[in-house]
């Protein structure tokens, strides 16, 4: 993640520096349109980080591995499925905690079901995705993308489990 | 009425700052993971916008038309998944992109496999997910996403619109100028 981060500000300054050589009025209209459309979703993406933070301080991993076990059944599907869908945890501590999970009793569905709703799933970004996608596709695609999970859930249980 | 905008983070923070009050610990563990998310934003969402402003004046429309726009075809969609794989960062850092591309004349499906991409494709994350998971678990999960992107953005273009599509269109152009 880190060394993805160093390459893509390295990349962005070496073209801004491009930029600004070939014109100089051209790139402070592109920077202003950058700062714009960053200050357009900054309110939500505070509130939304401090509320996941909220969240996932009052989830215990514990809990969580009982509740999501081999033999959880649908409630621990559900679960899965709805912590999954709300929550917005960065992959470098999503897979890490999956892994710790599996390996305190949590079954492969389930935590496939997790992953795979944690990425393709936003509740919590519904403001800042309508902003851009409207209302009504943002519902469509979040749904979509729900019903989808569970297929990629179950198939990966019944290869791998 | 631009400060209006900041009510909702206010209240947010007052009450992670209640909880705070109510018991500490829980309290800094929420700002810990909150501070790790911000800094997950920090490592890649400000050159990602930085990127969109210098596309959105220096590329012009029909270089992009051309590579991804209606007639773009099957090279259209697989520039597009490599596109959203090649991303990093959540799932939010890409509706911006997503914006500039349907204003500058990329095919509403397309867009769509973009983002579907980005959201659970990452090639970066790919390598994480080995590393946590293992190779069995990651590769039979980019096997079924691979195709189930593409069959969700047909569905999800289905479901649009041409109408909504236009609209939705229309807005993210206003949006990003």
């Amino acid at each position: 993640m880190t060394v993805y981060s160093i390459v893509i500000y390295f990349i962005t300054g070496s073209l801004l520096v491009i930029s600004l050589i070939a014109s100089r009025k051209k790139t402070l209209m592109a920077l202003e349109k950058a700062w714009r459309s960053f200050e357009g979703i900054l309110p939500e993406l505070i509130a939304i980080l401090l509320f996941v933070g909220l969240l996932i301080a009052l989830l215990n991993p514990e809990t969580i591995s009982q509740l999501l076990g081999e033999s959880s059944g649908v409630w621990g599907l559900l679960i899965a499925s709805v912590v999954g869908s709300i929550t917005l945890i960065p992959g470098f501590v999503a897979f890490p905690t999956a892994a710790m999970l599996l390996n305190n009793g949590a079954g492969i569905t389930q935590i496939a079901l997790f992953i795979s709703t944690l990425m393709m799933v936003g509740v919590v970004t519904f403001p800042v995705e309508k902003k851009y996608f409207g209302t009504k596709l943002t519902i469509v695609r979040n749904v979509v993308a729900f019903g989808f999970s569970f297929i990629v859930a179950g198939l990966m249980g019944v290869v791998l489990g | 009425m631009k400060a209006k905008r900041y009510v909702f983070p206010l209240l947010m923070a007052a009450v992670v700052s209640a909880v705070f009050a109510v018991d500490n610990q829980v309290g800094r563990n929420a700002l810990s993971i909150t501070g790790s998310s911000f800094l997950e934003m920090l490592s890649v969402i400000p050159p990602i916008f930085i990127l969109l402003g210098l596309l959105d004046v220096w590329i012009p429309r029909e270089k992009i038309t051309k590579h991804l726009g209606e007639e773009s075809g099957i090279k259209g969609i697989s520039l597009s998944f490599l596109l959203g794989a090649a991303a990093a960062g959540p799932l939010y850092g890409a509706f911006p992109i997503a914006a500039v591309f349907m204003k500058k004349g990329v095919k509403f499906s397309n867009v769509l496999i973009f983002v579907g991409a980005w959201s659970t494709t990452k090639i970066p994350m790919f390598m994480f997910e080995m590393g946590s998971l293992g190779a069995g678990f990651a590769l039979l999960r980019l096997a079924i996403n691979i195709p189930g992107i593409l069959l969700m953005a047909i569905i999800l273009e289905r479901i649009t619109g041409k109408e909504s599509i236009d609209a939705i269109c229309a807005q993210a152009a206003s949006i990003s100028e």
